[in-house]
């Protein structure tokens, strides 16, 4: 026993709550963990940064019981643990926040904090001190906006992630894993997470952080630590490190520049596609012109509409009045495979739910659209030679082209997806959330390829919630709000004018 | 991997990982391999305790009897594949063989009109399975169940209760005969060529973009559609290749065993089995078409095996329900 206690957090005799030596595992032959260390004190941030495919989410699914490691031992609180399921590390006190949530919409707060555990009186569920422990719960993370009666479907998804906190800790939770935590969340809501996260801190919880978004990494962690390619580059106190520092250690390599520059004036041509009073049961009153050449860049908070404008002018959740030209003539797009047909192309944000077919190889993921829209029986084996070339090209990273695609790092997948498009040749891509869930390296790589795309003449309009990259990448930025575009912004725009557009304060000062 | 081969100045480790990739290919879930593996133990099995099933002639004929349950395991791969099941292939094989006695009626010249006839029947039939899936988006489990409900019914009324007609020798020729005196083989059950003519073809379609194509919208529908794939139209292609292959089944089976209202009674488990044993998962998305006509062989295998050891037939649909169950949570546990 230490007899005298010091009075950091940092003092070496203090038992750390988590601590893994030499972690390793392989899927299929390939080590995606070598021997990995990490330790975790008790009401520390500590920030796991890498990028896809650096082992974070493998190493945090061995955490929290989904994986069991095949080397390397795993200490919680001071005992060696080695959890079979998802449910030992629950209950053992390690909670995950996933990027998806795992919420029953159409039940309430305090019933999806106490799901699978409800506090029973004579054999009942004890409704009332349901609601109460889950008033204490949510009044303990300062979370006053909403009562445990609330369905959680009608919550907002920052609030949501509430629910999801508070689930854990009603499972006293005393280590939790947040896996980009902000990826879903609009640049206001992430103060308050951040306030809860000091919240959660102050009552001993410790918590990995898993974030790509440098800057909250650090404002939050008192250590980061760095993984490239399944092994632990450093861990090292957040005050002693820099920005460019970290992304050296992630990359390997210096960033000499985040955003390719814009488009010259004279590059951007005639319109290829504009749309005029477009509207459907999202959308009202869309005017839009889409040049050639021109990246436009499509702001707004969540809910405003952005994935539906494109969804609309894919032909996926078509406009039902208004009118759409292609370079002039009108058309009429209500089906997806019409607007790839006349050379239209999506990219959606939800990659895992319509983005990939999970099961299938990176080949076949790949060659999935050219194979639905322009089937062909001679010349099949030119068109793979191509499409591996593309995939090279993008710079995808998989244990070979059968791989099947899920083993791949999301930014692995997101790179196959684009060359199932760039494969076609599309004139015109709509980019929804490009580079979310993407680290620092393949971010760069697909900003570096669409302003490529732009230059050889092709229209791009690009949908993004993180506004930095928004701001670096757009020639010209419209800005959504209630399904209709509140304004146009030149690409000299700052955050403060997007969001003054974004969240109507526009209007209300000049009122 | 030609990206890979450019990146990695170390050889040796990129050939360490396209080495894992071919054995990953082979053992993966979905792959031929284990039901390949299942087969031969099976075979050893049989040549130890009856060595003359391996002469050529009862070889070929075994294979020729195996012909119509492999085609029905063929055509419904096409359907459980694309995520759906199709139920009502036992009670299309049985109507396809009392509307073929009934409309012959022992008459020579009526064989091949009425051949056409049941190909058109066929195609009807899984048309109808196919446009109610995904027209009226009814679960194809009940779709075909009800399909089958209506084509058990309609073929008792329209026969009144019993078979009636007959069937031409030309029509049995399929099922009953073969090619005499082939050099080396001996005999050579039609069944036999019919059945690899149909495979070739069917093994064609399924690497050829729509097949392929198929295999991504059981995966995921979502992603199909959002890359411009029909999902409704390959769907219901799916169907009409079930609905055609149980018409070719029941011209074979028909011409084997005769007329009967049993004539293609439990045949649509049997297939559902197959296609389970051979790799394939149900929900869609994984497996091959190989995979599948294997695993309705070594169905058949099993079955004559259990025979050569005395097993009653009457533990067959036990036997199937047992497969059914292994391979589904072997293959379950193995997506993990």
């Amino acid at each position: 026993m230490v007899t005298i206690r010091s009075e950091t957090t940092e003092s070496d005799g203090d038992l750390p709550l988590l601590e893994l030596r030499g972690i390793t595992k392989a899927f299929l032959d390939v080590r995606v963990l070598d021997g990995v260390d990490l330790d975790l004190r008790r009401g520390e941030v500590h920030a796991v940064v890498g990028e896809n495919g650096a082992g974070k989410s493998t190493l945090m699914k061995i955490i929290s019981g989904v994986y069991p490691p095949d080397g390397g031992s795993v200490e919680f609180d001071g005992t060696p643990v080695s959890f079979r399921s998802p449910r030992q590390a629950q209950s053992a006190g390690i909670g995950i926040i996933h990027q998806e949530f795992n919420l029953l919409p159409e039940r309430t707060v305090a019933e999806n904090v106490f799901l699978g555990h409800e506090p029973l009186r004579r054999g009942l569920v004890d409704k009332r001190a349901m609601l109460r422990r889950t008033a204490e719960l949510l009044d303990a993370v300062g979370e006053t906006s909403f009562p445990p009666t609330a369905r959680v479907g009608q919550l907002g998804v920052a609030r949501q992630q509430v629910v999801e906190i508070v689930k854990a800790l009603a499972l006293d939770a005393r280590l939790l894993i947040m896996d980009e935590p902000t990826a879903a969340l609009a640049d206001h809501e992430v103060e308050l997470l951040y306030a809860l996260v000091r919240r959660l801190q102050e009552r001993g919880i410790g918590i990995l952080y898993v974030s790509h978004r440098l800057v909250e990494v650090f404002d939050l962690s008192s250590r980061i630590t760095v993984l490239k390619d399944g092994h632990r580059v450093t861990t090292a106190p957040t005050a002693e490190t820099s920005h460019d520092q970290l992304v050296r250690h992630m990359v390997g390599r210096e960033l000499a520049h985040y955003y390719p520059p814009r488009a010259e004036a004279d590059r951007i041509g005639e319109v290829r596609l504009s749309v005029r009073d477009g509207a459907n049961n999202r959308l009202r009153g869309i005017d839009l012109d889409l040049r050639a050449g021109e990246v436009l860049g499509v702001a707004g908070l969540q809910g405003s509409g952005r994935s539906a404008l494109a969804r609309a002018i894919f032909g996926a959740a078509p406009f039902t009045s208004g009118e759409v030209r292609l370079d002039g003539r009108p058309v009429r797009l209500r089906t997806a495979r019409s607007a790839i047909r006349a050379g239209i192309a999506y990219l959606t944000e939800d990659r895992k739910g319509e983005g990939i077919a999970a099961g299938q190889s990176v080949l076949d993921n790949a060659l999935l659209a050219g194979r639905a829209v322009f089937p062909r029986w001679a010349g099949r084996a030119a068109r793979t030679v191509r499409i591996r070339d593309l995939l090279a090209a993008v710079d995808v990273r998989a244990a070979g082209d059968q791989q099947e695609i899920r083993f791949l790092s999301g930014g692995n997948q997101q790179k196959v997806v684009l060359a199932r498009w760039l494969s076609l040749t599309p004139r015109i891509l709509l980019f929804d959330e490009p580079t979310r869930g993407i680290d620092v390296g393949a971010k760069s790589a697909i900003h570096d390829l669409v302003r490529r795309l732009a230059r050889d003449g092709a229209a791009v309009l690009m949908i993004s919630s993180e506004l930095p990259e928004l701001l670096g990448m757009s020639d010209r930025i419209v800005v959504m709000r209630d399904g209709t575009i509140a304004g146009e912004l030149p690409a000299r725009a700052t955050e403060e004018d997007v969001m003054g557009l974004a969240t109507g304060a526009d209007r209300a000062e000049s009122r | 991997m030609t990206a890979e081969l450019t990146r990695d100045p170390d050889g040796t480790a990129t050939q360490r990982r396209s080495g894992a990739a071919a054995r990953g290919r082979l053992t993966r879930p979905g792959g031929v391999l284990p039901i390949v593996a299942i087969l031969a133990l099976l075979l050893v099995l049989i040549a130890i305790q009856q060595p003359d099933f391996f002469q050529p002639a009862s070889l070929l004929s075994f294979l020729g009897r195996s012909a119509p349950i492999i085609i029905l395991a063929a055509g419904q791969y096409f359907v459980i594949v694309s995520g759906e099941f199709d139920l009502s292939v036992g009670s299309l094989v049985t109507a396809q063989v009392v509307v073929a006695a009934r409309l012959i009626d022992s008459d020579p010249g009526r064989t091949w009109p009425v051949v056409l006839l049941l190909f058109g029947f066929g195609l009807l039939v899984g048309l109808a399975n196919g446009l109610i899936t995904t027209a009226l988006r009814v679960p194809s489990f009940i779709t075909t169940l009800g399909m089958y409900l209506i084509l058990v019914g309609a073929v008792y009324l329209w026969s009144d209760g019993a078979p009636r007609g007959g069937l031409s020798d030309e029509f049995r020729r399929f099922g009953r005969l073969a090619v005499e005196d082939v050099p080396l083989l001996g005999r050579l059950p039609y069944a036999l060529l019919v059945l690899l003519a149909v495979a070739g073809l069917l093994l064609l379609f399924s690497r050829s973009d729509p097949g392929r194509t198929l295999v991504a919208v059981g995966d995921n529908p979502r992603t199909a559609e959002l890359a411009g794939v029909r999902v409704g139209r390959a769907k219901t292609v799916a169907f009409v290749l079930s609905g055609l292959a149980a018409t070719v089944a029941a011209i074979l089976l028909g011409g084997y065993s005769g007329v009967s209202f049993q004539a293609g009674l439990g045949l649509e488990f049997t297939a559902i089995t197959a296609v389970v044993l051979g790799g394939v998962a149900l929900g869609g998305g994984r497996g091959a078409l190989l995979g599948a006509m294997l695993g309705a062989l070594t169905l058949e295998t099993l079955f004559t095996l259990m025979n050569f050891y005395g097993v009653s037939g009457a533990l067959k649909s036990t036997v199937q329900g047992l497969i059914i169950l292994a391979a589904v949570s072997v293959g379950a546990l193995r997506r993990r």
